[in-house]
């Protein structure tokens, strides 16, 4: 079955805490070199026959209305796993 | 007078809301949130929790609950609702108040008694505090960071629907101090602090006067009282 990848990160100019803690983490752990973490989320979803140009439609639409919260966070990517 | 308390899975403070609703003097009814009845009620309280354990974002899976279509139309009608701490992240996932609630910005879950500024005392959940009345209720939460576009918020400001803000100590980022905002009908309110844990002598925040005597949540619930009554 046709896996579709969602990627969705915190808007760029909002506070991540989560990833900020993750940095602070890295940091006392000897990495100093990491100067930045931000932490998205990644939503595989398995498609029940082929990928049509109306699935695509609905599935960008699901991304950007129920899998992100426009206020917040951004959708960066969407892979249908058609490019190869 | 009849008010409706939705439990959604994960809903904690639920019974505490119904408590609430019944010493103000009102009759609670307690609603599911898989069912597509409001049996009735007058008015709507979506009470505070971790509902489906704050997945996908806080509120945002119970904002697609069954009767969350039935809330929405009510809310577009004018019934009252109140949405409480993960009530409130609900009504913003629902789209029937603006911003959005992200994780506090010191990363720490926060439990404090938080005094908050009415700054309007003309909703239906406000109508018996004065504009300016400075409050103290509980607030426990670790995703009440609240946030909006910088144009959301001076729109927000200039419509007079910043509901409450938070006095002495901003507990969680919120931006521009904000606890609690109304909708332009002013029947939609939500704020992270919660209500209905200051409502009785003896389980509220301490005042100067006695310890736990607090009960300033108590004027929410019978300002919906009262603007029932007025609309009669």
């Amino acid at each position: 079955m046709p896996t579709i990848v969602v990627d969705v990160m915190p808007k760029p100019e909002l506070l991540d805490p989560q990833g900020k803690a993750v940095a602070g983490a890295l940091s006392r752990t000897g990495h100093g070199e990491i100067a930045g973490v931000r932490q998205g989320k990644r939503f595989e979803l398995t498609v029940e026959g082929p990928v049509t140009d109306e699935v695509k439609a609905e599935i960008t639409k699901i991304a950007e209305e129920i899998l992100s919260n426009s206020v917040i966070e951004d959708v960066v990517n969407i892979d249908f796993g058609d490019e190869s | 007078m009849r008010i409706g308390v939705i439990t959604f899975p994960g809903s904690l403070d639920d019974r505490d809301a119904q408590r609430a609703v019944r010493i103000a003097g009102a009759e609670p009814v307690a609603l599911w949130h898989g069912s597509h009845d409001l049996e009735g009620v007058d008015a709507l309280i979506l009470p505070g929790g971790f509902s489906y354990g704050d997945y996908l974002r806080c509120g945002a899976i119970a904002s697609l609950s069954p009767i969350m279509t039935e809330v929405v139309d009510a809310a577009n009608a004018g019934m009252p609702v109140l949405g409480i701490c993960n009530g409130f992240q609900m009504l913003v996932e629902a789209h029937l108040l603006e911003g959005g609630l992200i994780r506090n910005d010191h990363g720490s879950f926060i439990c404090r008694d938080q005094v908050l500024r009415v700054e309007n005392a003309s909703t239906a959940w406000t109508g018996d505090f004065a504009a300016g009345q400075e409050i103290t209720i509980p607030l426990k939460n670790g995703e009440g960071g609240f946030i909006a576009s910088e144009e959301t918020l001076d729109r927000l400001e200039g419509e007079g629907r910043v509901a409450f803000r938070y006095v002495d100590v901003n507990p969680n980022g919120s931006l521009r101090d904000i606890a609690g905002i109304t909708n332009d009908r002013g029947n939609v309110v939500g704020l992270m602090p919660h209500p209905e844990h200051a409502v009785e002598a003896g389980f509220g925040p301490d005042t100067a006067a006695a310890m736990r005597s607090g009960v300033d949540g108590l004027g929410f619930f019978t300002s919906v009282i009262r603007s029932a009554l007025v609309e009669a």
